[in-house]
């Protein structure tokens, strides 16, 4: 039986976890609460607004997109997006021979294929990845020299553009993980050679601007070969650049290494596992997904320092832009040429950060 | 130390510790430590922290490493010989306080790893081995989990699984109950039990005086690095010798 009230009872709001608030509540409570946080609000809202407006009115209402005349671009108020329909194959593609871009088209179709066939774990079977990559090598190797199945030879020295970089980041990737993983083993071993050349390998390296070791890579390193013995300029610099990065990231690793509690090790040497069983199959595991984050970050980065193939005369997408823009007709509308490449850097580097995410989330569920 | 006589081998013992010290620095953690233990025995040492009890008995498997003394496991000398180390792990599993299960590994594979690294079993043989501890111990439903996803009482029960998957004749528990809700104690030392009743040679580490009535041949008490009494758990509980056995079985048991 209800007794009757003479009051209103004390709590009558009942808290419902699932209940959402309305789109009205959420502007009052977050945008709007206070005198203060309104007139910011409006200030940057205004702000915002008169961007995009910019953004609609330059980039897209008076824009130039198809003409090969630069006076209609000169003419116009708005961005020239046709500086890119006219040169955007020196852009992406180099000093590479005008007839054979098919070839790097296909290249990186091959490439790109092969990449994300890689990345989804389901396909995380060696006896899968290996022929794979090989396949994948040999026909990028034949596509991009030529020399064989009636294909104009292309030298290394007429590579460039969007696939050289490409190539350069594979190298570097490819290249450098293993040299760091061993590198960070190394630092931790207990065996004082290893230790020693660990650490100088890392500090010496770690120390000096890249552009330094590129240097040494491409000028010096010749002088110690025997005459007559020629290292392609190309792998030499990516040689160059796959140590920087490794020893960036040896350090990371080290760092996830040490987040390895000791009785890791106690039980492994207990099941009587082998240090290299131990480190294969216990310890970098867990390792690797600890420092996934900074290991992305340098990833990121090692797309990026791709630019310094330039110090050997290669031109890739970023350094062939600034050359392809040289041209007088065309010199005034470098700003749209060179968000075109920001746009491409920004593409892949993003595709690369929501990869790692996906696999951080992976991890946290068990399925990696 | 001669192994002659199949007659003489029976007797001999399967642990043997002679004179054992070792140091942490200045620091002297064991002080002339004699054990001596045999197949099939059952040894519960205890005593308060500190006094060395844990390090003496990951002496014997050498996860630390002992300075004076000699120690034969099965007649082999522990030294700092790779092969000796190696062969006497492998017939000596150990069961951590904080059960030191790999997370990144499911139930099942943390069982067969090791089988399958050390002992080149195939992948199928190494999980009916491992299914047939799991069974062991109760619990194999679980052998998809990960070890996040148990609890303190089931993660334990896997870490002794995967021991005895090596199938070692020496188990070492340190601590093993230490960790341990009060409720998932019982669950731990009824397994313990059932395994000392099978007629495993076991030397455990621990606060539980109930398990070591049961089941101890042997109740070994340490303080200050040095082993002060070794007796049988009527004598030892009943009439312990030293003064020292005296007080701890008092602080110990009060409640």
């Amino acid at each position: 039986m209800k007794a009757a009230s003479s009051q209103t009872p004390l709590a009558t709001a009942v808290y419902d976890p699932l209940a959402r608030m309305s789109a009205g509540d959420w502007l009052k409570r977050n945008l709007f609460s206070s005198v203060w946080q309104t007139l910011l609000t409006v200030i940057t809202a205004a702000v915002l607004l008169r961007f995009f407006w910019f953004v609609l009115d330059w980039g897209v209402i008076n824009a130039v997109w198809f003409t090969s005349d630069p006076e209609v671009c000169r003419a116009a108020t708005g961005a020239c997006w046709a500086v890119i329909v006219e040169k955007h194959r020196p852009m992406l593609f180099g000093l590479y021979p005008y007839d054979e871009h098919w070839r790097l088209v296909l290249m990186m179709a091959i490439y790109l294929g092969t990449v994300v066939f890689s990345l989804m774990p389901r396909n995380w079977n060696l006896r899968l990845l290996v022929p794979l990559w090989c396949v994948a090598a040999v026909s990028i190797g034949v596509l991009m020299f030529g020399g064989v199945l009636g294909l104009r030879y292309v030298p290394t020295s007429e590579w460039g553009g969007l696939p050289l970089t490409m190539l350069l980041f594979t190298g570097t990737v490819l290249f450098g993980m293993p040299v760091a993983v061993l590198l960070a083993l190394g630092r931790r071993a207990p065996l004082p050679v290893a230790r020693g050349v660990s650490v100088v390998f890392i500090e010496a390296l770690r120390g000096v601007p890249l552009i330094t070791i590129l240097f040494v890579a491409v000028n010096v390193f010749p002088l110690f070969l025997p005459a007559g013995v020629q290292v392609d300029k190309l792998l030499r610099i990516t040689i160059g650049i796959a140590i920087f990065f490794a020893c960036y990231q040896a350090e990371v690793i080290r760092g996830g290494l040490q987040a390895i509690p000791r009785g890791q090790y106690e039980a492994a040497a207990s099941l009587s596992l082998t240090y290299w069983q131990t480190t294969t199959r216990i310890i970098l595991p867990q390792a690797l997904r600890i420092c996934l984050p900074a290991i992305t970050n340098h990833i990121i980065a090692a797309m990026k320092n791709t630019s310094f193939v330039i110090i050997i005369g290669l031109f890739d997408i970023l350094t062939a832009t600034t050359a392809v823009m040289q041209d007088p007709l065309w010199r005034k509308f470098y700003v749209e040429a060179y968000l075109f490449v920001a746009a491409v850097y920004l593409f892949f580097g993003y595709a690369l950060s929501l990869y790692a995410r996906k696999v951080e989330k992976w991890i946290a569920s068990g399925r990696v | 130390m001669s192994q002659s006589t199949s007659m003489q081998a029976a007797d001999a013992p399967i642990i043997s510790l002679h004179n054992v010290s070792k140091w942490y620095g200045q620091f002297q953690v064991l002080c002339a430590v004699d054990l001596d233990v045999r197949k099939g025995e059952r040894v519960v040492v205890c005593g308060p922290s500190g006094s060395g009890k844990s390090t003496l008995i990951r002496c014997i498997n050498r996860l630390e490493v002992h300075q004076e003394g000699r120690i034969f496991v099965k007649g082999l000398e522990m030294t700092d010989n790779v092969k000796n180390i190696d062969a006497i792990r492998r017939n000596i599993g150990m069961v951590f306080q904080n059960f030191n299960l790999f997370p990144h590994l499911t139930v099942l594979e943390n069982l067969t790893l090791g089988p399958m690294l050390t002992r080149q079993m195939k992948k199928a043989d190494a999980e009916d081995l491992a299914m047939h501890f799991l069974r062991k111990v109760r619990i194999p439903e679980q052998a998809r989990k990960y070890p996040l996803q148990l609890s303190g009482g089931q993660q334990q029960r896997v870490a002794i699984a995967r021991s005895l998957c090596m199938e070692p004749e020496i188990m070492l528990f340190d601590e093993p109950t230490s960790a341990l809700d009060p409720e998932m104690i019982k669950e731990v030392l009824d397994t313990m039990i059932e395994l000392a009743q099978s007629g495993m040679t076991m030397i455990v580490v621990t606060h539980e005086m109930g398990f070591a009535r049961t089941v101890a041949d042997n109740v070994v008490f340490m303080a200050d690095g040095r082993m002060v009494e070794s007796a049988p758990p009527e004598e030892f509980f009943g009439n312990p010798r030293e003064e020292r056995t005296r007080t701890f079985l008092d602080q110990i048991l009060k409640h």
